[in-house]
């Protein structure tokens, strides 16, 4: 006769809590030396950037904020997000985020893990969570950081908007902290991104390529005449879409959808990641990815993901060309020299001005009236024009206008000299940059007119 | 009474694609017991063992580790542990973090969790504060090891425990397991190592392209009726040829792949020819100074059977 070992004393096995495989796996990522460095480095060379930037002579003029980076210490964080959305974010979630999965087959443990944990569900889940940890750590890291270095290098001094007028330190402070926040929607969409290519291809180094890839991908799109549903449809524009909290009033419109299509996008590469690692055979040793299956249960659903957005973002704005139309150009830019003549004003000490005393407008044509006065282009004129009290002659003053496909311009002055012909000022405090020498704008490509 | 089993399976199967990896294999695993797991490469021990560690789920049969039965879902039942395809150790973490951080997720509290014990009981008390990235394989196969050791199993599944271990490394994880079984848990270990199954197991199946071509204990396989070859070393090489080659049931082999030596003499032969041809060589004055079979009896029988089974399958 045989009889199992008593089967009263035996329980069936408990699963590991969520919870503790979530410390598991934070205590494995952050065991890695490149993981230890880019925390390190994200806390530290930020604020060393900026604040290095911020005493040299020449500033990065054409990085948006760039200009400011002498006035005030909250254009940092700005500079620094510009330039992580199209670099380091998407770097950032490839090493995290790219590698949380494949790091198990390069190492050969997934059977290790396996029978500690008993769940492959439960592992997917402390896996996500933990990357989504440190890649939170890592973007609070430049954005504390740059910002940091901005407020002790230059000071809590207030910002120039994009439309010109000027923000508080405290209103450009919770401006900041939006944008960075906004930033988090498509930096989570890139890390989804790179756990579905981390499951997929297995130790493959694709896998780790694939959000630096996506990345790049969108940034070229964005940088095409595409139409603007299309712009809006692709998870990457959150990035650039933060420029409308800048603006007077707020452009919330194509944040908002740059920000619900990131969270789209990373709930969907998180459940299709989520799919095939549960159909993933663990006991097969030759696994290198899941090659086809890949292809179709995670590429073809994002490609149709981005279809069906193009499709509801068409059909529920009126969105289907560039977005830059002349009245907008030329209200924007108005607007805009209306602020910073008020600001130049200020500077020079002459007799203040309100903008309705001002009544700035803006006459613009694009390929001096040859083409179709619509779309991005380095070959945008305009001639703004305004009133001061006493004054019967409106001043006038010329910009060229170059703007590009997501609406960001920086018009560049062309006299007369005495309102944008110098860079400097001479004030009475000493050279000051002129706020109308050169400056930055935004076309809000969803508004109709 | 009966038998205690840690591990009943029946008519297991289970199929990769169109690649039958276990053909309707039956096993019992004694509770206390070192079970040997045998077979050539492809035969399916890896599959088993992950059946055990709740890797995979067969496709069909019954499975009952530690009186549960096996269902559809992964996951072994508690009390098991151990590793296949080599221990899952994380090289940027110490020997003692591996472990550490091992405890934590059961549920252990690393203080009390014995993680200096199983490291003493593997012999890695030296190395607990170095990175896992510098071990060596068999440094790597003992801290897996111990990383089994951590959960107190009462089933311990080890794939190939004894790769890369040096003479005393061996010793450790040979008189670990060893105590283990007698403190009353049950081990299943493969291994392609023949002396380590048979110093540490008391019964052993073997398999062959997914098939059961033997399970029991050592000696019956040993008692099994086949010939083997034997190294006789004797005082007067000579004479001993002239005596095995007049007896009965005794054939002198003079290819048997060993290294040539004029004072040894290889003989093929049945368990009671020899017994004869041992007492006549004492009856004539010549004295027998080492009596072994060339290869183990286990080598010998997994070599026969497994032979059998493909040629059979041809």
């Amino acid at each position: 006769m045989t009889a199992t070992v008593a089967a009263d004393k035996v329980v069936r096995a408990r699963r590991v809590p969520v919870s503790r495989g979530y410390r598991f796996e934070l205590v494995k990522l952050v065991s890695q030396w490149r993981i230890r460095l880019l925390v390190l480095a994200c806390w530290i060379a930020p604020a060393l950037f900026v604040a290095g930037v911020s005493q040299q002579s020449t500033l990065p003029s054409d990085t948006l904020f760039g200009r400011w980076m002498h006035a005030t210490g909250w254009a940092g964080p700005l500079v620094m997000l510009g330039f992580a959305g199209t670099y380091a974010l998407p770097l950032l979630s490839s090493v995290v985020a790219g590698d949380v999965f494949a790091a198990e087959d390069r190492l050969g443990t997934w059977r290790h893990l396996l029978v500690a944990v008993r769940s492959p569900r439960r592992i997917f889940v402390a896996k996500s969570l933990a990357s989504l940890t440190v890649i939170l750590l890592l973007v609070a890291g430049l954005a504390v950081s740059s910002a940091a270095g901005g407020l002790v290098s230059v000071g809590n001094q207030p910002l120039v908007g994009l439309d010109g007028h000027l923000l508080a330190p405290s209103d450009a402070a919770v401006r900041v902290l939006l944008a960075w926040t906004a930033a988090l929607a498509p930096t989570l969409a890139l890390a989804a991104i790179g756990l579905l290519g981390s499951v997929a291809l297995g130790r493959s180094p694709m896998g780790l390529l694939l959000p630096p890839v996506a990345a790049l991908v969108m940034s070229v799109a964005q940088m095409l005449p595409l139409p603007v549903a299309v712009r809006l449809a692709l998870p990457g524009y959150a990035f650039i879409a933060w420029n409308g909290l800048f603006t007077g009033p707020t452009q919330l419109g194509p944040l908002l959808i740059g920000i619900a299509v990131s969270l789209v996008w990373a709930l969907l590469a998180t459940a299709l990641a989520y799919l095939l690692f549960l159909r993933r055979d663990f006991t097969n040793l030759a696994y290198d990815g899941s090659g086809r299956r890949a292809l179709t249960i995670g590429a073809l659903p994002l490609v149709g993901l981005t279809a069906l957005t193009v499709g509801v973002v068409a059909v529920a704005t009126p969105s289907m060309g560039s977005g830059i139309k002349q009245d907008k150009v030329q209200r924007s830019v108005a607007t805009a020299f209306a602020h910073l003549y008020r600001m130049q004003t200020e500077q020079l000490h002459r007799p203040a001005v309100t903008e309705a005393q001002l009544r700035a407008s803006a006459a613009c044509t694009k390929s001096d009236g040859q083409a179709a006065q619509e779309g991005a282009g380095n070959d945008w004129r305009c001639v703004v024009t305004w009133h001061l009290p006493g004054v019967p002659v409106p001043g006038t003053a010329i910009y060229q206008l170059d703007i590009t496909s997501d609406g960001r311009f920086v018009a560049d002055g062309d006299g007369p000299k005495e309102v944008n012909g110098y860079f400097l000022l001479r004030t009475s405090t000493g050279d000051a940059p002129n706020p109308l020498w050169q400056f930055d704008g935004n076309v809000e490509l969803l508004t109709p007119h | 009474m009966g038998t205690l089993h840690a591990v009943v399976a029946r008519g297991i199967t289970k199929c990769f694609g169109d690649v039958v990896a276990l053909d309707g294999v039956d096993l019992d695993v004694t509770q206390g017991q070192i079970h040997g797991l045998v077979g050539p490469n492809g035969a399916g021990k890896t599959t088993l063992l992950g059946l055990l560690l709740g890797l995979a789920v067969a496709d069909s049969g019954r499975l009952e580790i530690l009186g549960t039965p096996v269902g559809r879902a992964f996951g072994a039942p508690e009390g098991v542990s151990g590793f296949v395809d080599g221990p899952g150790l994380y090289p940027s973490l110490t020997a003692r973090q591996n472990l550490a951080a091992l405890a934590r997720l059961r549920g252990l509290d690393a203080g009390s969790a014995g993680i200096d014990d199983v490291l003493d009981q593997v012999g890695l008390t030296a190395v607990a504060d170095d990175k896992a990235r510098g071990f060596s394989l068999g440094m790597r196969q003992r801290l897996g090891l111990a990383a089994a050791l951590l959960t107190k199993p009462r089933l311990l599944v080890l794939d190939e425990p004894s790769n890369g271990l040096d003479p005393a490394g061996k010793r450790h994880v040979h008189r670990v397991l060893t105590r283990l079984a007698a403190d009353g848990t049950s081990v299943v270990l493969s291994s392609h190592r023949m002396d380590d199954l048979e110093a540490l197991c008391s019964e052993v199946t073997i398999l062959a392209t997914g098939r059961v071509v033997f399970s029991g204990p050592l000696s019956k396989l040993a008692a099994e009726n086949r010939e083997l070859d034997y190294r006789v070393r004797t005082s007067d090489p000579q004479a001993a040829r002239r005596l095995a080659d007049g007896s009965d049931g005794i054939r002198v082999v003079d290819d048997a792949g060993i290294r040539q030596d004029d004072e040894l003499l290889v003989v093929r032969a049945l368990v009671p020819a020899l017994d004869e041809l041992v007492a006549s060589l004492v009856r004539s004055g010549v004295a027998v100074r080492e009596l072994a079979p060339v290869v183990s009896p286990l080598e010998a029988a997994f070599l026969a059977l497994t032979e059998q089974e493909q040629e059979a399958g041809r």
